[in-house]
C-alpha cells in the first residue's frame, strides 16, 4: 500500500516537473515581449521628441499622388520644337511614348506605372526638328495609341513642320515644348509667345544678355504662359524643405554649397557614338545644317558638333548652362535669392583633351551681401565623388537631393540643450525626409539608418509609386494655361537664374569678377 | 524519445539556453522588419554579390515576387523564433532557420575580394557570425532539446498516442 501510494506520489510530480519542463519557453516568451514593448515605445518616444522639439509634427507629406479634380479642360494641342533626346521624355511626361519604348518598358516591367500617370488631355499635333529621323521618331510617338487614360483623350492628326516658323506660324497649335540646343532658346520662346502660344522652355533660358533681355522684356510683356524645365523642385522633399527653412530650423545661412560630379564620357558630354563604338546616324542630307547653326558663324557639319553641341560656346554655357541652371534655380526656389552682386567663376580643361571650348572642372562664387550669403557651385568631371547640395546653416545644415537630411550642428545656439541633453545628436542626420517613405518626416534612430540617409539610399521606392517630376513640372504649365495663377519656373525666375549664369560665364571667359548693376540692369 | 534520455542536465541546460537565445535574436529580427514601415528586403538583396546575386536582381525585379519574400522572411523569422523559444516543432524550426541564414550568408559571404557598402560589425574572412548562427541551428535540430525542455513534449506524446491508437 504504502509503496504504492509513494509511487503515485513520485509519479504526480513527475508529472508536474515534465508540465513545467514543457513550458519553460513560456516565461521566455513574456520576458521577450515585455523587453520588445519597452524598445519600442523607447523609439516611438526618440522619434518624437527630436520632431516635437523642432516643431515639426505637423509637416506631412502633400498627396502629390492622388489624381486631379477631374476637370480637364480643354484638349490642348501641343506642338515640340526641337525633338532628340530630351523631347522623348519630355513626351512620356505629356503621355506620348514610342512604340519601341513601351516594348522596353514591358520588358522591364515599368509600363504600368506610365500608364497610370494622370492623363493631361493633350494631344501632340506638331514635330519640327532639323533631323529626318528626330522628326519621324517624334511622329511615331505621337500617333502610338497606346497612351494613359486608355486613350480616352481626342486623337489629333500630327503633322511635321520642316521649320520652327511653319509651326509656329500654324493657328492649329496652342502651345510650344522648346527641346533644341540651347543656342536657339530664347529667340525661338520670343517668336513663340509673339504668335501667342504658351512656351515650356528647357533649361538654359539664354545663352547672352541680349538674347536673355529680350526674352525676359516679351514674355513678361505678353499673357502666355512660360515654364523653364527645372522639373527636380517639384520632388516632393522640395516642398518640405520649403517648409523647413519657412520655420527656421537650419538657422543663419551663410553658405550654400552645390557641386556637379560626373566621370563619364557621356557625362562630359561626348554623345556621338552609340553604344557599339559607331558614329549615331546622321549627315548633311538628313539634316537641314544651316537652320541648325541658326544665327551661330557656319562650321562644318560633323556628327561630333552635331551631336555633342556642349562642348563649344557657340552654342551654350557648359556646365554653367547645362547643371548649374538647376542648382540656381533649386536654391532659388528656396531662399528666393534672386541676382547676386557679383561673381567669379574659374576653371579648366583638364582631364577631356578632346576639341572642346567649356571647362571640364569649375568654380564659381555669387556673392549676396544684402542677404549675406555666399552661393558657390563646384563642378568636376573627372570624378563621380557625390558632394551633394548643402546648405549650411548655424544651428544645422541640410543635404538637399532626392531625398533631403538634416543634421543638427555641434556649435549650434538655438539647440544647445538639446545637444546637451542627448535629445539631438549631431554625429550623423537627425531627420530624413524621403519620397520612398511617403515623404513624411522621420527622425533617425537606427545606425543603419543613418548610413542609408547619408548617402540618399533610401530614396528608392519599390513597393510605392514612382512620380515623374517632369510630368509633374509639364502638368503645372497646362494647369496654369487653363486656369491661371504662377508656374515655379515662370519668366521672373528664369531672368534671376539667366543673369546669374550669363554673370559666370563671363566671369570664366573673361577671366574678371563681373557685377550686377541693378539700376541699370547690366553686366559689368 | 531516442536520443534526449542520453543527455547530462547540464548538456541539455546548455542546448536548451543556445536555443532559447538563438531563438530571441531570429524573432526580434522579425518583430523588428515588421516594425519599420516600409522594409523590404531589397536593399539587402541588391547588395547580393556571389552566386545568389542573379537570383536576388530577379526578386527585386519583380514587385510580385519580392513582396512575397518580404512576407514570408519577416513572418518566417518570427515563426521560427518564436518556434525555438517555445520548443515548438524545434526540430523544423532549427532546420528552417539554419537554411534561411544560410541563404543570408550565401548573398554576402565575407569571402577575398568582394567589398559592401553596407557596414559591418564586425571583421570576418569567410565565417561570420551569420554562418555561425546557421550551424549553431543545425546542431540544434541534431540535437534536440524541445522534447525534454518545451511543448514538442506534448506534441511528441499527441503523436505517439495518436499512432498507438491506429495501431
Amino acid at each position: 500500500m504504502a509503496q504504492e501510494e509513494m509511487a503515485k506520489k513520485e509519479k504526480k510530480s513527475l508529472s508536474r516537473r515534465t508540465l513545467l519542463k514543457a513550458l519553460a519557453g513560456i516565461p521566455v516568451m513574456g520576458f521577450f515581449t515585455f523587453e520588445a514593448f519597452r524598445k519600442i515605445n523607447f523609439d516611438r518616444d526618440k522619434r518624437s521628441r527630436v520632431i516635437k522639439e523642432l516643431g515639426l509634427e505637423d509637416l506631412k507629406a502633400p498627396r502629390i499622388l492622388t489624381v486631379s479634380s477631374g476637370k480637364k479642360g480643354d484638349l490642348l494641342r501641343i506642338g515640340f520644337i526641337g525633338y532628340g533626346n530630351r523631347a522623348q521624355q519630355l513626351s512620356h511626361s505629356l503621355g506620348f511614348m514610342h512604340p519601341n519604348e513601351v516594348k522596353r518598358r514591358e520588358k522591364n516591367g515599368t509600363l504600368t506605372e506610365w500608364l497610370e500617370q494622370e492623363d493631361l488631355n493633350v494631344a501632340l499635333t506638331g514635330i519640327c526638328d532639323v533631323f529626318d529621323l528626330h522628326a519621324e521618331t517624334g511622329l511615331t510617338t505621337a500617333k502610338n495609341e497606346i497612351r494613359p487614360g486608355g486613350n480616352s483623350g481626342q486623337s489629333l492628326p500630327v503633322k511635321r513642320y520642316l521649320s520652327y516658323q511653319d509651326l509656329l506660324n500654324d493657328k492649329d497649335i496652342d502651345a510650344v515644348i522648346i527641346a533644341t540646343p540651347d543656342h536657339h532658346h530664347a529667340h525661338i520662346t520670343s517668336e513663340a509667345v509673339k504668335a501667342g502660344k504658351h512656351v515650356y522652355c528647357e533649361k538654359s533660358i539664354a545663352r547672352t544678355e541680349d538674347e536673355l533681355y529680350e526674352v525676359y522684356d516679351t514674355v513678361r510683356n505678353s499673357d502666355r504662359v512660360f515654364q523653364l524645365g527645372h522639373q527636380i523642385t517639384q520632388n516632393v522633399v522640395f516642398q518640405q524643405a520649403k517648409e523647413i527653412i519657412k520655420r527656421d530650423i537650419l538657422g543663419k545661412i551663410c553658405l550654400v554649397e552645390t557641386t556637379t560630379n560626373r566621370n563619364t564620357a557621356s557625362g562630359a558630354w561626348i554623345r556621338h557614338l552609340d553604344s557599339d563604338g559607331n558614329p549615331k546616324p546622321g549627315d548633311e542630307k538628313s539634316i537641314d545644317w544651316l537652320q541648325w547653326l541658326g544665327s551661330r558663324p557656319y562650321k562644318p557639319f560633323t556628327t561630333d558638333r552635331f551631336y555633342n553641341w556642349t562642348k563649344w560656346f557657340d552654342y551654350d554655357m557648359g556646365m554653367i548652362g547645362q547643371l548649374f541652371t538647376h542648382e540656381f534655380d533649386a536654391v532659388n526656389q528656396l531662399l528666393r535669392i534672386g541676382i547676386p552682386e557679383s561673381a567669379v567663376a574659374s576653371g579648366g580643361i583638364y582631364y577631356w583633351k578632346d576639341n572642346r571650348e567649356i571647362p571640364d572642372v569649375l568654380h564659381a562664387t555669387f556673392e549676396y551681401p544684402k542677404k549675406e550669403m555666399t552661393l558657390t557651385y563646384s563642378a568636376n568631371l573627372a570624378s563621380s565623388r557625390q558632394r551633394g547640395r548643402v546648405f549650411n546653416g548655424h544651428d544645422a545644415s541640410m543635404e538637399l537631393g532626392g531625398s533631403l537630411s538634416i543634421t543638427a550642428d555641434w556649435d549650434s545656439t538655438k539647440y544647445r540643450e538639446q545637444l546637451d541633453r542627448g535629445i539631438f545628436d549631431s554625429s550623423g542626420p537627425m531627420i530624413s525626409i524621403n519620397p520612398g517613405s511617403g515623404g513624411d518626416v522621420d527622425a533617425i534612430t537606427s545606425a543603419t539608418a543613418k548610413y542609408y540617409a547619408a548617402r540618399g539610399l533610401t530614396t528608392t521606392n519599390i513597393n510605392g509609386r514612382n512620380v515623374d517630376v517632369t510630368h509633374l513640372h509639364i502638368k503645372q504649365w497646362i494647369d496654369v494655361i487653363r486656369n491661371g495663377g504662377q508656374t515655379n519656373a515662370n519668366i521672373e525666375r528664369a531672368f534671376e537664374e539667366g543673369v546669374a549664369c550669363v554673370m559666370a560665364n563671363k566671369s570664366y571667359l573673361e577671366k574678371r569678377r563681373v557685377e550686377w548693376d541693378p539700376i541699370n540692369r547690366r553686366i559689368v | 524519445m531516442k536520443g534526449t534520455k542520453t543527455f547530462t542536465t547540464f548538456q541539455l541546460t546548455t542546448l536548451v539556453l543556445l536555443r532559447m537565445l538563438i531563438g530571441w535574436h531570429v524573432l526580434y529580427e522579425g518583430i523588428s522588419k515588421l516594425l519599420i514601415p516600409n522594409w523590404s528586403s531589397a536593399m539587402f538583396l541588391k547588395e547580393s554579390q556571389w552566386i545568389l546575386s542573379g537570383f536576388s536582381d530577379w526578386i527585386i525585379s519583380n514587385s510580385g515576387v519580392l513582396q512575397v519574400v518580404d512576407f514570408m522572411n519577416t513572418w518566417g523569422l518570427i515563426a521560427i523564433g518564436i518556434g525555438l523559444i517555445l520548443g515548438l516543432f524545434t526540430r523544423l524550426a532549427a532546420i528552417a532557420g539554419a537554411t534561411l541564414l544560410f541563404i543570408y550568408y550565401l548573398n554576402n559571404p565575407p569571402l577575398l575580394g568582394l567589398t559592401y557598402n553596407l557596414p559591418s560589425e564586425g571583421n570576418y574572412l569567410i565565417v561570420s557570425k551569420t554562418l555561425i548562427e546557421a550551424v549553431a541551428l543545425l546542431v540544434l535540430a541534431v540535437f534536440p532539446s524541445g522534447s525534454e525542455f518545451g511543448l514538442d513534449r506534448y506534441v511528441t506524446r499527441f503523436v505517439k498516442s495518436k499512432t498507438k491508437k491506429e495501431e
